[in-house]
């Protein structure tokens, strides 16, 4: 659900208008204290453990419908999840190393 | 004991399911679609941390960064990410009056009101952001 409502507008004004100069984003500096706010980083890192793990469940799931193989239930959940949770905590990792 | 007897041992009722079956109907096709999106979702993620990343090194890093993002190919790749998202979110809350029946007063709020509420958050929301990381 987090990311249904952050995500598309996060990616159009971060990833497309901006690099196209659509838009004028924060200066660096303002950016810079921005991403180096704690309740920020809080924030994204409780973003991404979400992200994270809404994939996994979600592609868990598509492997076992769509390739019917619920007979490897364990080594896929093991497989994504396992992803998941090394993807969160490099990512604490990461915020935690910031400002 | 009745030597002809033997222990009953059911069979498993499993028939047997084609791979392709998703692509059978367009509402199959929809939700296999909607759950691959997924994907897009956690590499939106590990962006949002590059991005964190490279703007805490400092500026060269941050152009650096942002001449990448400008290059033709990965604004068209991002173009398609950003289509792929929005029918993710589009597809996701429609959905959502099927897993949310709220009551309010002992009375079931209409599936209709579940849905623009949650359209207006995903408007509030995108607003906000757009307002916070935009130049005044």
């Amino acid at each position: 659900m987090m990311s249904a409502l952050f995500l598309p507008i996060l990616v159009a004004v971060l990833f497309i208008a901006s690099p196209l100069e659509l838009i004028e984003l924060l200066t660096f500096g303002e950016l810079q204290e921005l991403v180096r706010l704690p309740l920020v980083r809080l924030a994204l890192f409780g973003f991404v453990f979400l992200s994270f793990f809404h994939w996994a469940h979600r592609f868990r799931y598509t492997i076992y419908d769509t390739l019917q193989v619920s007979h490897l239930g364990r080594p896929i959940a093991l497989l994504t999840y396992g992803i998941a949770t090394t993807m969160t905590l490099l990512g604490a990792w990461v915020l935690w190393g910031i400002g | 004991m009745n030597p002809e007897y033997s222990r009953h041992e059911p069979k498993w009722y499993r028939p047997k399911v084609p791979i392709f079956w998703w692509l059978k109907q367009w509402a199959y096709f929809k939700f296999v679609a909607r759950e691959l999106t997924s994907v897009l979702v956690a590499y939106s993620a590990v962006m949002l941390l590059v991005l964190f990343v490279v703007v805490d090194r400092g500026q060269v890093s941050y152009l650096e960064f942002v001449s990448w993002l400008s290059q033709p190919s990965v604004v068209v790749f991002h173009m398609a990410l950003f289509l792929g998202l929005l029918f993710h979110s589009v597809t996701w809350l429609n959905i959502a009056p099927m897993a949310i029946v709220p009551k309010v007063g002992g009375r079931i709020v209409p599936a209709k009101a579940v849905l623009l509420a949650h359209y207006a958050a995903w408007f509030v929301c995108s607003a906000v952001l757009t307002w916070v990381l935009i130049s005044k």
